[in-house]
Order: C-alpha cells, then structure tokens, then sequence
C-alpha cells in the first residue's frame, strides 16, 4: 500500500468532486445572496430600521410590522384577495390553452414555422417595464373596450344573460371575467407552450405507430398516450405559471410592496408584507403539488 | 367481378371522408390560428399605427388603424427626451454582461447537477426550485441593503469604515450572475439540466477514456452539444434583463437605462410641450399614451430585431431540447 495509491484520484472520486466544483458557484451565490437575504427579511418584519452613515440599525417591534400590514394599512388585504383570484381563475385556462396550443404547433401543416415564431412573440414583448406601462396605457384599454364590441362580453350581452337568471349571477359573471382575459390567458402563455411543445417532441412515434397497429383512434391514442405522457410537464407548468403571475412586473401586491419600502420608507412592513406573501405563494404551491401530483402519470 | 366494384366504390367514398375531414380540420386550424396571432399582435400593431399619428388623428373617430397623416414627430420628441442612443448603449452593454455570466454560471451549475453523482444533489437541486418560488420581492430589502454596506460578513470591513458601496455600479449584476442567482436564474438552470439529461452518456465515457478532463470534456465535449439550449437560455436572459424593472431601479437607481428612461419620457415631453419649446399644444391622457407607446416600440425593436435572427435556431431549438420534467 504505497501512499501515492492511496492518493489517486479514482474515476469516481474525481466525478464526486467535479460535481461539487460544477455546483459550488451556485452555492456560494445562493448563501451570500439569497439565504442570508431571506433570514434577514424575515429578521426586518418584526423589526424597526434606522439609518446612519455607517450602516443600519435594527430594533425588535414584535408584531407590529403584520399587524400594519393586515389591519391598519386596507390596501394590502385588497390587493392580495384580488391577487390571490385573479391568478386561480388564470391558472387552468392558461395551463389548457398552452396545451392546447402545443398540440397544435405539434402537428404537420404548412405555415407552422411562422405560427411557432408568433406564439413565442409575447414572451419577447410583453415582460418587466413594457408589461408594467400597458396595463397603465389608456389606448390599450380603449383598444380592448372596443373588442368587447364583437366578443361576447359585450355591456348589453351581460346584461341580457344576468337578466335571463338560467344560472346564478356570480357563475355568469366569473365567466364573463373568464372571457375578458382570453387576451391575457394568450399572451402569458409562451413558455408554457415551449415547455408541452419540448415535451410533446420528446414522445417516440414508435408509441404511437404501435398503437394504430393495435387499431386506437386519433382520440384514444391522445387520451391514452399523449396526455400521460405529459401529465408531469403540468406541474411544471403549474409552478412557473404561479411564480410567474405573482411576480409579474404589473401585479399590485409587488408593485405594493415596493412603494412601502422605497417611497415610504417602511422597510418593515414590506418585510412583513413580502413574508406573507412568500408563505401564501408556498402553500398554494404545495395544495396544488398535492392536488396535481395524484393525477400525474410517470414514466419512470 | 361485381363484388371487387363494390368494394372499391366504398373505398373510393372511405378515401373522400377521410380527406373532407382532413379539409375541414385544416380550415378549423387554420381559422384558431390566425384568431390567436391576431390577439398576439394587435398590441404591436396598434401601438405602431398609433405611435406615427398626429394627435388630431388620435381624436378622430373615423381613424382607426391606418393614419391618416404619417408623422415621425413623436419618434423624433421621445427619441430626444429619452436620450434614446445613450440609454441604448448602457442597457446594451449592461444586458450583454449579465446574460453571457448568467449562460455561463448556469450551464456550469446545471452539468454539475445533471451530470455527476455526490452527496447533497438533490439538496441543491432542491435550493435551485426554492430560488423560484420565492418572489424577489422578499429579499429586495436586504440585498439592497447587503449590497450598499457590502462586507462580506464584517471581513471587508476592515478595509473600509461600514463595508463597500456597491450600488450605482456592475458589481451587484455581475455578483448574482456569475453565481446563478439573479433574475430567473432558477429557471434556466432547470432547463439546462434536463438538457444535458437528455445527451447520451458515451459522449463523456469516450473523452474520460481518452484521457481529457472534466474540464475539458465539458467545454470540449458537452458544450458543442448542448447549442441549442444555451440558445434558448441565452435569449430568456437576454430579454429578461433587458426589460428588467426590477434589479435595474434596485441597483442602478439614478442610472440612466432603457426602461426608467421609458417611465419619465412621456412627462419630460409634455413638459416641454406646455413650456412652449416645442411647437405642439396638444396634451392629455391620450397624447402621454402616444408617446407611452412610441417609447415602448423603441425600447423593444432591438429585441424584436434579435429574436428575428435568432428565431430559426430558436425554434429548432424547441425541436431539439427535451426540456421535459
């Protein structure tokens, strides 16, 4: 047992440490500039800040910071309740439509090339200041009150229907509110699209050619095959599109959160609000893990 | 005889069901598909038709998409009132540096998470999703903070009263970037991982047999291979930083960048109109969403410029990826 062979480096050991040497740069970022910043923020919400030139100093206020947040400052519980609805009434329909879409940029037909190239255009367009400015922008709105002229979603159809009583007032109005955001649904879809459509490509057609042997339609081979096999890509739809609406640019509750800290100075309570945030975001997360997972078809 | 007739006169019906069928599918495709591109691009269209109208166009209810009257009055005032050419540069060179880091730390993190067997993997694999759930929001506070009295834990304080101000300069960007932990570094972590998942293993046997390192297997060997994904990462980064909001206004606050020059421009114009600098007298909501709109076409042709080269090699990269969870 010489001592060099017990220092060579075998195959193995140089992948173990390779795979440390390749993953450490993340782990340093993730300690310095993601940990250290989440305890702190959580540190600040029971905490008062002041400032001096050489730094900061901070002061224990317990609860007081969560209790501004809920019930003295309105806007927060308003904007959140808002929030919180906007994005699960989204979520299905963003998830079926970019499913749908996918399906469809999947198949063979002329003119697919350009089709791909403007389905993916919003992803280009419509992110961070842009996204933020539109959904301030007088002429968009009146451009999409316009559109209500020829959609269904029209003033005197709304009224008709919600005259008509053939189903409760709240069921007409959700989908009346689910028609008014095909737009949106659309243009926040892009990535979702990429994701079913990478997803789609990644099947054998092998599968599908011994499935027409064995005599399955179009529509058995894409209930029985094709969605399965992509049953796991809507949970990763599901979080993106989650994370994806709750820190969008023109959300209210980000766009909250900043003014508390920078405009008026408030760096507790946007802590507090941001923790809050953080753990609602954290528990959806995890129902619709829970909801979702159920269903999920693996292949492994 | 007879029957060989028969036979072939419903085949021939057969055959003209199943091309009816293919027809009507292909015109039902084809229908959805123009609806939703019109949906995607009417934003764009609308604000270009609206960007070249003199404001008496605006007020008048028989134009609607075509001007009746060309002008390029509103490019020339947002262009001056941006400092368009200036704020350009900055945003490029910035968004430059940031996405080529950021391809490169997170190509790098994400071969070592696809690639190699070690203690603690999935930890980190673990610690990349958590990156993306949590809202930048959370920790603005005291990155900034981190960031404005940096000290790396008191070590840098002995050089300097109160740590280092970083704030205003690169330093903040380059440090998230070159460790994976900016603007949705999660994300294209994640899928360059399921991308170098999906390369097949003999590539690296052969080049470990051959005696290369794993250094060099990876530039060598793996890169080349993984083109198409670090395409697509390359552009998301790209466009992601260059719209970017958020980190920008955080640490380049008094800066002068693309998307705060796009926030002020429509009152600097206006002001400059009623102050009489300028020949125009019009004002009002609709005249500062013209000029909105005006300012958003600038600020996002350079990108709708780079996506229309890389669209093809993008798309095929969609072909070629397996970004499947």
């Amino acid at each position: 047992m010489s001592l060099r062979n017990k220092f060579r480096v075998t195959v193995e050991n140089r992948k173990k440490i390779g795979g440390y040497m390749f993953t450490l740069p993340f782990v340093i970022g993730f300690i310095l500039f993601f940990l250290y910043p989440f305890i702190q923020s959580v540190i600040y919400s029971f905490s008062s800040i002041e400032f001096s030139r050489t730094g900061y100093t901070l002061s224990n206020v317990g609860f007081n910071n969560y209790h501004y947040s809920i019930f003295v400052n309105t806007q927060f519980r308003e904007d959140f309740i808002e929030t919180m609805i906007a994005m699960l009434t989204q979520l299905p329909m963003i998830l079926a439509f970019s499913f749908f879409a996918a399906v469809i940029l999947n198949q063979k037909f002329k003119g697919r090339g350009i089709a791909r190239v403007i389905f993916f255009l919003p992803v280009i367009y419509s992110a961070g200041v842009v996204l933020r400015m539109e959904t301030n922008d007088i002429i968009t709105q009146m451009l999409e009150a316009n559109q209500d002229s020829f959609m269904f979603s029209g003033e005197a159809l709304r009224a008709l229907l919600v005259q008509t009583r053939f189903m409760p007032e709240q069921v007409i109005y959700f989908i009346l509110a689910a028609v008014d955001s095909i737009p949106d649904i659309i243009r926040s879809s892009g990535i979702q699209i990429l994701i079913f459509l990478a997803g789609l490509q990644s099947i054998s057609p092998s599968v599908y050619e011994a499935a027409k042997v064995e005599g399955a339609s179009g529509w058995e081979s894409f209930w029985l095959i094709t969605f399965p096999m992509i049953s796991p890509l809507i949970i990763t739809n599901t979080i993106y599109t989650v994370v994806d609406s709750l820190i969008a640019a023109n959300n209210p509750l980000v766009l909250l959160i900043r003014e508390m800290t920078f405009s008026g100075n408030r760096f507790g309570v946007g802590a507090a609000m941001a923790t809050m945030y953080f753990a609602s975001i954290a528990l959806i997360l995890a129902i619709i893990y829970k909801l979702v997972n159920k269903h999920v078809f693996y292949r492994e | 005889m007879k029957n060989s007739r028969v036979s072939s006169v419903t085949s021939n019906i057969k055959i003209d069901k199943i091309k009816l069928k293919k027809l009507l599918i292909s015109i039902a495709r084809t229908v959805l598909l123009l609806g939703i591109s019109y949906i995607i691009l009417m934003p764009l269209l609308s604000k270009f038709s609206n960007s070249l109208m003199p404001v008496r166009d605006l007020y008048d209810q028989t134009v609607k998409w075509i001007p009746r009257n060309v002008t390029f009055e509103h490019y020339s005032m947002v262009w001056e009132h941006m400092r368009y050419p200036s704020a350009l540069f900055n945003t490029m060179t910035l968004t430059i540096l940031v996405s080529l880091l950021q391809l490169a730390s997170c190509t790098v993190v994400a071969y070592g998470l696809a690639r190699f067997d070690f203690r603690g993997k999935n930890l980190i694999f673990g610690l990349v999703l958590f990156t993306l759930i949590v809202p930048p929001q959370m920790i603005m506070i005291p990155l900034y903070l981190n960031m404005r009295y940096f000290d790396l834990f008191g070590l840098l304080s002995l050089f300097s009263e109160g740590g280092f101000n970083l704030i205003g300069s690169y330093w903040p960007f380059v440090l998230t970037s070159i460790t994976g932990t900016g603007l949705r570094n999660g994300l294209f972590i994640y899928i360059m991982r399921q991308f170098f998942k999906g390369m097949p293993k003999e590539l690296e046997e052969a080049a470990y047999i051959d005696g290369a390192g794993l250094l060099r297997t990876f530039i060598k060997v793996m890169l080349p291979g993984a083109v198409p994904g670090l395409i697509i990462v390359f552009l998301f980064a790209f466009v992601w930083q260059w719209n970017d909001f958020f980190f920008t206004t955080l640490f380049m606050g008094g800066g002068h960048y693309l998307p705060m020059a796009l926030q002020l421009v429509a009152n600097r114009v206006i002001q400059a109109v009623t102050d009489g600098q300028a020949p125009l007298s019009t004002q009002g909501d609709q005249y500062e969403s013209l000029l909105n709109n005006t300012g958003m076409i600038l600020v996002i042709s350079p990108l709708l410029v780079l996506y229309g080269f890389m669209q093809r090699y993008f798309i095929e990269s969609v072909e070629r990826s397996g970004i499947v969870g």
